[in-house]
């Protein structure tokens, strides 16, 4: 070891021997208290944050499922690959982390009075207030597509019960069926999960229905990871897939269940299974406490996600506009730390310290395909979160095949991690 | 490198690994809870910081090539780098 190594030894030494207390100033946080609604990617990240970073706060975490059944991975349940089970996850492991878990509806706030009201009655006060709402689906914005609708043409968007009913009812459908899935327009959650969709259940289809069609109707002319989708398609499933741009059939005008029928500007389709992946916007939490905007998405600040509309409160997840940020389960978790260190500042009386953000996604094309999209995000001139320029990008096209059994299996452990760090 | 460690070191060691504890809050996301993996993605925790450093160094350069790291090292300074990789090391 040289002079120079010894030294630097030394100073790391030094710095690390203190042990990870943050630097904020303890007594002005002790006694705090947060609220945090929605035990999701973004709410239970936070959650779990704040715990760890700052023990003497308080965390309330009010979600109304036992269980959180995740969008990420759900595409495999439909194309019969991974059980239900293997994508939900109790609450037990966030009590643990000394979290206050009550399995409650939040049904309205009061950011003046700092309480917050439950659909059984009780009420949580707070000093600051975090809401993670998710999306909600959008069932006025398509002509016959309401809730009923969806037990016959499932959304699946969001994860658990509507899963199964499209696994069902793609396992029911004879060898010859067509199975249409139906993309809405940005912005909306998960961007590139309709093509991976789309490939699962044609890879479904080519092993156990291979005379089998799949449309995928799009409200788009391109989208997330395009030119890997549809290289990995040609490869992997050949005229099997079809892949139908908003220039070709339009957009999605209506639906008819008892029929099968989807009727868009330019043309009909009859499936005899449809997944109709709807507009959404912000769940419904966010526009009782007034968070929501026009679009129906809610403002925040890009470094302490407070609402821009209501003070004391702060968003977080897909229900946000996040700049360049995409509404994903990765960016939702990202969101949620950064968040709880903002909290942290706040309620010690600093200003937060500018976030960094990271968003990885992967998508399977097969069980042995995976491609990837990764960037790095941070609160850029504009006063908005952008992607830092040279930086990111997707998985190189025309990728050796342990290129893509690499990213497979690295997909597989992205959601092991992920999972294991929000609710483990 | 030296440079580069007397420079996150500029600030208070609090506020530093808040920092570092703020910017390698993602990479639990792949790698596991504070970088101890679960799964397939290779574990980070306890890394000593100079090897961090190298690697996440090489990343970026492109010495290395990994699948998603490279696109990932590339949104990260020197001084950023020196505190993610001080973070992991304290997580021996």
């Amino acid at each position: 070891m040289t002079a120079t190594e010894l030294t630097r030894r030394r100073l790391i030494g030094t710095a690390l021997a203190a042990p990870l207390v943050l630097g904020r100033p303890a007594a002005a946080a002790s006694g705090a208290r947060v609220a945090v609604v929605g035990a999701g990617f973004a709410g239970a990240s936070c959650a779990r944050a704040l715990r760890r970073i700052a023990p003497e706060i308080a965390v309330t975490l009010i979600e109304p499922e036992a269980r959180i059944v995740t969008c990420p991975f759900s595409n495999l349940v439909i194309a019969g690959m991974a059980e239900i089970g293997s994508v939900s996850h109790g609450l037990d492991g966030l009590r643990a982390a000394g979290i206050e878990v009550i399995e409650d509806r939040a049904v309205g706030a009061d950011p003046a009075g700092r309480t917050l009201a439950l659909a059984g009655g009780g009420q949580v006060g707070f000093d600051r207030l975090v809401v993670a709402p998710g999306i909600d689906l959008r069932f006025d914005a398509i002509e016959g597509y309401d809730e009923a609708a969806s037990a016959i043409m499932p959304h699946a968007w969001k994860a658990g019960a509507q899963t199964l009913i499209l696994r069902d009812r793609l396992e029911a459908m004879p060898d010859g069926g067509t199975v249409a899935i139906v993309v809405p327009a940005n912005p909306y959650r998960c961007p590139p999960g309709p093509y991976e969709r789309a490939s699962l259940i044609a890879h479904y289809l080519k092993a156990r229905k291979p005379r089998s069609k799949l449309l995928v109707i799009d409200g788009k002319d391109s989208f997330s990871k395009q030119g890997l989708f549809l290289d990995g398609w040609a490869e992997l499933y050949g005229p099997l897939v079809e892949w139908i741009p908003v220039s070709q059939a339009g957009s999605l005008l209506a639906v008819d269940p008892a029929k099968g029928e989807i009727v868009t500007e330019f043309s009909r389709f009859v499936a005899d299974v449809a997944n109709i992946i709807p507009p959404q916007r912000a769940g419904a939490l966010a526009h009782t406490l007034g968070l929501a905007g026009e679009g129906g998405w809610c403002s925040v600040d890009p470094v302490s996600f407070e609402s821009i509309l209501v003070p004391g409160v702060h968003v977080l997840g897909d229900a946000i506009v996040a700049g360049a940020m995409p509404k994903s389960g990765f960016a939702a978790s990202s969101q949620g730390k950064a968040c709880a260190h903002a909290l942290v500042a706040l309620l010690g009386g600093q200003g937060p310290q500018a976030p960094s953000f990271i968003n990885t996604c992967y998508s399977l094309v097969g069980p042995e395909y995976g491609i990837s999209v990764a960037d790095v995000f941070r609160v850029g001139g504009s006063g908005k979160i952008e992607a830092v320029e040279g930086a990111g990008g997707t998985s190189p096209r025309g990728a050796a095949p342990e290129v893509r059994r690499d990213e497979a299996r690295y997909a597989r452990g992205w959601y092991a991690s992920i999972t294991t760090d929000i609710w483990g | 490198m030296l440079g580069l460690v007397l420079t996150s070191l500029a600030l208070p060691a609090g506020a530093e690994l808040a920092r570092g504890d703020m910017l390698a809050g993602s990479c639990a996301a792949c790698h596991g809870p504070e970088g101890r993996s679960p799964g397939e993605i290779p574990a980070i925790a306890g890394i000593a910081p100079e090897d961090m450093a190298r690697l996440l160094g090489a990343y970026r350069s492109g010495a290395l090539e990994g699948t998603v790291m490279n696109r990932i090292a590339r949104g990260f300074t020197d001084d950023e780098i020196a505190a993610i990789a001080a973070h992991f090391a304290a997580l021996r």
